[in-house]
C-alpha cells in the first residue's frame, strides 16, 4: 500500500483526489439538473421520473455509496489542503493586490466549500431521510418550498455552487495535467458556462415550485 | 524624459529572524525617475547611514533582471506593479511625485526571516539538490546535435529554464506554493532526451522534499504565472502533474 499511499499523500497527489473527486461531483450535478429538468414537464412527469430513478434500486444504492465515499475524500482533503495552506504563509501581507490570476470562485474554495457542505446535509435532510410512504417527492417539495426562507437558503446554496464549480471544474484539468493552448481557454470558458448553468437550472427551480402551487 | 520626484517609503524592518518587525516610514527626495527601484533605496540608505541610523537590508546582485536575487512585494505586488519585471529593472518613472510606496518582504514559511526584506530562499536550493539535475559522466565533448531535438521541444525547454529563481511565484501565492519554480525545473529536463532517464525519480523526489520544507498546495490561482518576471506558465505545472502521475502511479520505480 505504501506505494500508492506516497504519492496520494503529496501535495500534487492530495491535489489528484480532489480533481477526481470533484469531477465526479460535476458528473453528478449534471445529471441532477437533467433529472430535475422534468419538473418543467408538470408534476406527474416529476414524479414519475423519481419513480423510474428509485426503480434502479441497488444501481442508486452503489451510486449513493460512491458518491459519500467520493465526499469523504473530498471533504477531508479540502480541510487538511485549508490546513495546510494557511501554515504555509501564517504571516499575511498589509497590502494585499491581485496580479489578475485569481477569480471569485479560485479565492473561495474552502469557504464555499464549506457552506456546500452544510447545505448538502441540510438537503439530505429535506429529502432524502424522511418518510415518503404517504407523499410524493414532489408533494415534499412543493411543502418546503411554500416558505420563503427555504427557496433562499436553496438559492443561495445553489450559488454558491455555482462559484465552486466556475474554478473547480478547469482547475481540476489542469491538476489532472491537461493543459494545452488548443483547449485551455476553452476549458476556463466551458468552466463558467457550466457554473452559470448549475446556476440558473438548479436555481431557478425552488423558485418555479413556489410559483405552481 | 527625466524629472525628480519625491516619495514616501513605508518599509517592512525587522531586526533578525525572531524579534518582532514593522513598518517604518521614510522620505525619499529628489529622485530621479531614471532610477531603478534598488538605487532608490540604495538613496534612502545613503541618507539613513547619515543619520547614523541601520540602512535597509535587502537582497541585489546582478541588477539586470537576470540572476534572482532581488526581489520585495511592492504596494501589494511582486517585484512591483510591471509586468515580465525584476524589482532591480523596475524603474521610478512608474511612480509619481507624492507617491506612498509599501515595501514588503517575501512572505512564506519555508522562507524564513533574516532582516527587513531579506529572506532565507535556501528552501529553493535543496529542491534543486533533491533532483534538479542530470547525472552525466564527464567525458570527451559530443558532438553538436548528436541528439536531435525538435525546435518546438527545444524553445519549451528554453521557456522553463528562463526561471531565476526569485520566489516571486511562491511570494505571490495564496498558498505560498512552490509549484512554478518546481515545475519549471522539473520541465527544463523531461522535456529534453538528457533529462529523461531520471525523469521518475526527479519527480516524486522534488516534489516530496518541497512538500517537506513546508510550501503550501497549489490550487491553480495562477498569481504565480501573473508576477513571475520571466512569465513561466503554468502549463509547466500541468508537466509536472503529468511527470508525477507517471512516476507516482504507474511507473517501475518503488
Ligand atoms: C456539489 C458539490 C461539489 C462539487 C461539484 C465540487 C467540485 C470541486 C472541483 C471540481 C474542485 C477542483 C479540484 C481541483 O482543483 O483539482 C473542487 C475543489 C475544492 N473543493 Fe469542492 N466540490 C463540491 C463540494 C465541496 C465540499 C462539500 C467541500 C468542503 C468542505 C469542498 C471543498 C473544496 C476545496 C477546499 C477545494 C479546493 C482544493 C484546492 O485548493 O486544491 N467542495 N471542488
Ligand atoms: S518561476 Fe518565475 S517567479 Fe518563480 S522563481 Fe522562477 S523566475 Fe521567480
Ligand atoms: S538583482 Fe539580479 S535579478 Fe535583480
Amino acid at each position: 500500500m505504501n506505494g500508492l499511499t506516497n504519492p496520494l499523500g503529496t501535495s500534487v497527489g492530495k491535489k489528484l483526489m480532489m480533481a477526481v473527486t470533484g469531477l465526479a461531483f460535476c458528473c453528478f450535478l449534471t445529471i441532477h439538473l437533467a433529472g430535475n429538468l422534468t419538473l418543467y414537464g408538470g408534476k406527474d412527469f416529476f414524479n414519475s421520473y423519481v419513480e423510474h430513478l428509485h426503480s434502479l434500486g441497488s444501481l442508486v444504492t452503489l451510486a449513493e455509496l460512491g458518491l459519500l465515499f467520493f465526499a469523504l475524500i473530498h471533504v477531508l482533503t479540502g480541510m487538511l489542503l485549508f490546513y495546510q495552506n494557511y501554515n504555509a504563509r501564517p504571516a499575511r501581507y498589509s497590502v494585499n493586490k491581485r496580479a489578475g490570476g485569481r477569480t471569485l470562485g479560485s479565492a473561495t474554495m474552502p469557504y464555499t466549500g464549506v457552506i456546500l457542505l452544510l447545505f448538502v446535509i441540510f438537503h439530505l435532510m429535506n429529502f432524502h431521510f424522511v418518510d415518503k410512504t404517504n407523499t410524493t417527492t414532489f408533494q415534499l417539495m412543493s411543502n418546503a418550498f411554500a416558505s420563503p426562507v427555504y427557496i433562499f437558503i436553496y438559492t443561495f446554496a445553489v450559488i454558491i455552487a455555482a462559484i465552486h464549480v466556475s474554478h473547480g471544474l478547469w482547475s481540476a484539468f489542469q491538476t489532472l495535467g491537461a493543459n494545452h493552448p488548443k483547449y485551455t481557454p476553452f476549458l476556463r470558458g466551458l468552466s463558467i458556462v457550466f457554473s452559470v448553468v448549475i446556476g440558473i437550472g438548479l436555481g431557478f427551480i425552488p423558485v418555479y415550485v413556489s410559483l405552481l402551487r | 524624459m527625466t524629472k525628480n520626484i519625491n516619495v514616501t517609503l513605508k518599509v517592512w524592518r525587522q531586526k533578525g529572524p525572531h524579534v518582532k518587525g514593522g513598518f517604518e516610514t521614510y522620505p525619499a527626495t529628489d529622485i530621479s525617475t531614471d532610477m531603478s527601484f534598488l538605487e532608490m533605496i540604495d538613496c534612502v540608505n545613503e541618507q539613513l547611514t547619515l543619520d547614523g541610523k541601520e540602512p535597509i537590508a535587502f537582497d541585489h546582485d546582478c541588477r539586470e533582471g537576470i540572476c534572482g536575487m532581488c526581489g520585495a512585494v511592492i504596494n501589494g505586488r511582486c517585484h512591483g506593479q510591471e509586468k515580465g519585471t525584476t524589482l532591480c529593472q523596475l524603474h521610478m518613472r512608474h511612480f509619481s511625485n507624492g507617491d506612498t510606496i509599501v515595501i514588503e518582504p517575501w512572505r512564506a514559511t519555508a522562507f524564513p526571516m533574516v532582516k527587513d526584506l531579506v529572506v532565507d530562499r535556501s528552501a529553493f536550493d535543496q529542491i534543486i539538490l533533491a533532483g534538479g539535475y542530470i547525472s552525466v559522466n564527464t567525458g570527451g565533448a559530443p558532438d553538436a546535435n548528436s541528439i536531435p531535438i525538435a525546435q518546438e521541444i527545444a524553445e519549451l525547454a528554453m521557456d522553463a529554464a528562463a526561471c531565476i529563481g526569485c520566489g516571486a511565484c511562491v511570494a505571490a501565492c495564496p498558498n505560498a506554493s512552490a509549484m512554478l519554480f518546481t515545475s519549471a525545473k522539473i520541465s527544463q529536463l523531461a522535456l529534453l532526451p538528457q533529462g529523461k532517464p531520471e525523469a521518475t525519480s526527479r519527480a516524486l523526489a522534488m516534489v516530496n522534499k518541497m512538500d517537506e520544507l513546508c510550501f503550501g498546495n497549489c490550487s491553480n490561482e495562477r498569481e504565480c504565472e501573473a508576477e513571475c518576471p520571466k512569465e513561466i506558465s503554468i502549463s509547466n505545472i500541468a508537466r509536472l502533474n503529468r511527470e508525477f502521475v507517471k512516476a507516482g502511479l504507474v511507473s517501475v520505480v518503488k
